[in-house]
Order: C-alpha cells, then structure tokens, then sequence
C-alpha cells in the first residue's frame, strides 16, 4: 500500500429535499488499499458510491477520485474504475468468452489486449475449458468471479464491489477473497461494501455509516479496541444500536 | 403437525434441482435450510406449500399429504417467499387486509399474533407497499404471512441482503413466534444464523449434506483447528497452500484457519516454515471450528 491517495472526499453531501441522504462525509483512500464501506440499509452507502463512480451529482461538498473531480469530470472517472455490483451484470446468454470479449471492447480495448487478456484470467478463474460455455448457466459463485475478472479487463486503479459475495457459498467468497487480495497486492484500489462482518476483518481499514455520516472509520483492530469488542460483527451491532 | 420429506426428487428438464431430500422438522421446532444460493432451498419451500410438484417422493405438512391435501396445506402454512411478492401499490393496511380477508380471517382476530412485529410499520399504514424500505418490506411480509395464524410457517431467505442489525432484530422476531407454537422452517446462505436454530440441515447443489442440532454438526468437525495470523494475509495463504502438509487453509476474518495433514502436529515448525519464507508478525493459536468450517469439509466430499 503506498502513500497515495486515490480518493480524497469532504464534506460530501447529497440530499434529496430536505432528507440528507449522506451528509457531510469526508474520507481518503490509499492506493492498494482495501477499503470496507459499511453501514445498514438505508444508511447512504450506495448513494455515496453513485457520487464516486460519477452517475450521480453531489448536493455539496469535494470529492476526487483517481485525480478527477466528481463534479467536471464524471466521464474520466468512469473510464478509469472498474465497477460490481450485487446483482450480476454479465449477459447470461452469451458464453464466458463472449462476455469477456464484449465488455473488454466497451472499455476501448484492442482485439490484441483483449485476447491475451481473456487468456490470462480464464487461466486465474480456472474457467479456460468452460469459456463457450454460456453464463446463464453457472453457479452464482463462479458468475462473481467471473463479473470481477471483467471489472479488472482494463486495468483500473480502483474497482468498487457492492456487496458481490451475497449468497455465495463460503468456498467461493473465500475464493473471491483470494482475488481481492491478489489484486490489491498489485496495487489496484478495492473498495467493497458487504453484510458478511468477518469479510469486514479482510479490509486494510472500515467505514462504518449510521444515518447519513460516517460514525467510525479505522483498521478493523483499531474499531475493535476502540469499542472494546471481539469482533467487527460487534462494532457494527454497537454503532447501529447506539443511534435510535 | 410438523414438516416431514422423504426422498424427494425434483429436476426441471434436465438439471436436477433437489435430490432425495429427507429430513423432519419437529412440531414447535425452529428449523433452518442452510445453503448457498442455487443449492435447492427454494426449490424445497414450492414443494412443501404445495407451488411446485415433486417428480418423486412424499412430504406431509402439519400432518397434510402435499399432493391429496393441498388445498388444507394452504390453509394452514404461512408463506414469505424470498422476493418481495405483496401488492407494491395498495398500503400497508390494504395489503394485510386483503390477506386477512382471503383467509377469511380479519386483522382483529389475530392481532396479538403480529403486534409487536406489525406495530413497527403502523405509523406507514397508508403508504404504498412499494414505496417502503427492506426492512419495512420484510416485516409487512411476514405479518401477511402470519394473519391467518398458520400452524406451519415457511421463510424462504427472509435476511438476505439485510445488514447485521435488522437480521438480529429477525430472528429475535422468530424466537418469539417460535414461542407461540408455530413450526418455523426458515433458509439462509448467512452461515452464522445457523446457530439461531434448533436444528439444521445443510444444504448444497440439491443434497443435504448433514442435518443435526447446530452445535452437533460443528462438533463433527474432523480435524484440529489453528488461527494463523501473520503481516501479509494474502502472501500467508499463497504460502500455506503451497505447503506440503497443508489440510486446508480458508480467510476467517482476522485469521486464517489452518489444518494439517500429519496426525502428530508441531506448530513451532508451521513458525519456523512460515518465517523462513519471509513472513513476519506471525501468530499460531489453536481454536474451534465453527460452521463454515463445517460445510466446507462437508462440501469438499
């Protein structure tokens, strides 16, 4: 992890009427840093990501992610993250290579690139003698690993994943982990929201939201001390439980 | 008036969805399907509110056959199935009626039943179904499935996608249904909440891989169980699984849980391996299995 900073947020605010949806939240990013973005639902964390990733204007406040301004330069930053969400995006009926072809041409890269590309993480995926086969007929599991493969095709420098080990079974989200880390190790930016908590203890460091702020943000060793508690599944009940 | 399935058989075309799945759930007893997404819980939930025909096997619900008696069987189960399938665009109130109603119940009559849960949305009466949020989602759902006061309840992934805080609020609302008498078969892919039920059956692609008390299951774990923390977790478990002695090695939070091969374990020489391939910070604790210890051995087979 170096001492770069990748996303740089403050005061970020979006509010719809007088409802402050995410209010006032500043925060950095390191590169290679796996950032966790808690919080319940409801508590502004996918509204906070739609600001990030650029499709959605803020209210008030500064937000920089990989060096573009989320305000005048939404099209740049799109261009240089990778983005997952919890619900699967690839085409279910075209084949792994398909897909992998496909979204490796949206991002603008050559016929060249692509191939070897494909060829490289259909080797990682352990999917090389299923690539004609289509999608749609996957396990939930390997349809992650495989949607986080192609969030990666262009090399971004940050990726956000909304929740994408959901109802994957433990061998797999482990797995997936394994990728994360991989990826993180070569210098790529992971920010990853999840509602499994010993995911959470995975992170370089968490943010916890309550309500539309951030009401923790640390390491998860240093929440855990801080609130005097075993595990980050504790912190999270405590923080919530606190606000009613 | 439990659940009862035996050797049940279900293919649609040609992928077998669920295969000879056997299991009894107790009258009263709070029983839980654990599995991960496409393992055949859902698949299970049709078949026992008599949605979905079995290609083979019998099932009986609160003592009713699900073929003979499914017009009884619907009767008496209350249903949440996994997707939010209430009427988006009449109210709260509207939509707990019209339940009430087809049951030929009335909310009155079975009020104490969803108080404590029902209360919690009251304030939201005359909103829209569709315009609440999951939480209030879930818990309008679960009153509905409770207004007719069935003797068999079915939740079919009820927490899914729900944070930590509101799938504990849930499951203290089971606890409490549970209490009043009803049969309670609920799914999860959430591994933890396993230790909330009284029984468990462990589910993955179609087969039951186990089915016993949730303590019980964990304690069949066959090996012993080491944390293993060090400074780089992702150069720890490269290293771990390319080491020869290596049972299995899986991230657990902070830790990684590490087994090993040989039946005469040393951990000063795990150290010693793991220092000299330039590891740093490392720490070596024996500890307990828990669940998802449990199901990934027993998926393993």
């Amino acid at each position: 992890m170096k001492n770069e900073n990748v996303i740089e947020v403050e005061n970020l605010t979006k509010a719809f009427g007088a409802f402050k949806a995410v209010n006032a939240i500043s925060f950095e990013v390191k590169k290679g840093e796996i950032f966790g973005f808690l919080g319940a639902n409801g508590a502004g964390k996918t509204t906070a990501i739609k600001m990030l990733i650029g499709i959605s204007h803020p209210t008030s406040g500064k937000a920089k992610v990989v060096d573009f301004d989320v305000y005048t330069q939404p099209e740049a930053i799109k261009r240089n993250i990778g983005y997952m969400s919890q619900r699967f995006a690839l085409y279910d009926d075209l084949t792994v290579q398909e897909n992998i072809n496909f979204f490796g041409g949206i991002y603008g890269l050559s016929r060249k690139a692509i191939r070897q590309k494909s060829k490289d993480s259909l080797v990682e995926l352990g999917m090389h003698e299923i690539s004609s086969k289509l999608v749609g007929s996957l396990p939930l599991g390997w349809k992650q690993k495989l949607s986080f493969s192609v969030a990666l095709l262009h090399e971004p420098k940050i990726v956000f994943l909304d929740e994408p080990t959901g109802g994957v079974d433990p061998i797999t989200r482990r797995q997936f982990w394994e990728m994360i880390y991989k990826a993180a190790d070569q210098g790529t930016t992971i920010f990853v929201t999840t509602h499994y908590m010993d995911e959470a203890e995975y992170c370089d460091r968490v943010s916890i939201m309550v309500e539309g702020k951030i009401e923790a943000l640390d390491t998860p060793k240093n929440l855990k001390q801080q609130f005097k508690v075993a595990s980050m599944n504790e912190v999270f009940l405590k923080l919530a439980r606190n606000i009613e | 008036m439990g659940i009862s399935l035996s050797n049940i058989d279900k293919s649609y075309k040609k992928q077998i969805a669920v295969r000879n799945i056997t299991f009894d759930v107790n009258p009263g007893e709070l029983f839980g399907l654990i599995g991960p997404d496409g393992a055949g819980k859902t698949t299970i939930f049709r078949i026992l509110t008599t949605l979905l025909l079995p290609d083979n096997g019998k099932a009986t619900v609160a003592g009713l056959d699900i073929i003979k008696d499914y017009k009884a069987i619907r009767n008496s189960v209350g249903y949440m199935p996994g997707r939010f399938s209430l009427y988006q665009d009449l109210t709260v109130e509207e939509n707990l009626n019209f339940f009430a109603t087809i049951f030929g119940t009335t909310i009155a009559e079975n009020y104490d039943l969803i108080k404590d849960i029902y209360e919690q949305i009251a304030p939201f009466k005359d909103r829209r179904a569709g315009k609440l949020s999951g939480g209030m989602k879930q818990k309008l759902a679960l009153s509905c499935a409770l207004i007719h006061k069935p003797k068999v309840l079915f939740l079919d992934e009820p927490t899914t996608g729900v944070d930590p805080v509101s799938r504990k609020e849930f499951w203290e609302m089971l606890k409490r249904l549970q209490k009043r008498g009803i049969t309670i078969l609920v799914s999860t892919p959430y591994m933890d909440e396993a230790a909330l039920c009284d029984r468990i059956a462990l589910i993955q692609d179609g087969e039951i891989l186990a089915i016993d008390m949730p303590q019980a299951v964990v304690n069949k774990f066959p090996k012993d169980i080491y944390n293993v923390k060090a400074d780089n977790m992702y150069k720890l478990i490269q290293t771990l699984q390319r080491y020869e002695h290596t049972y299995s090695v899986f991230p657990f939070g902070e830790f990684v849980h590490y087994t090993d091969k040989r039946v005469i374990f040393k951990t000063a020489e795990l150290q010693q391996h793991l220092e000299s391939s330039g590891l740093n910070g490392i720490t070596i604790a024996p500890t307990h299995a828990d669940i998802e210890d449990a199901f990934m051995e027993l998926a393993k087979k």
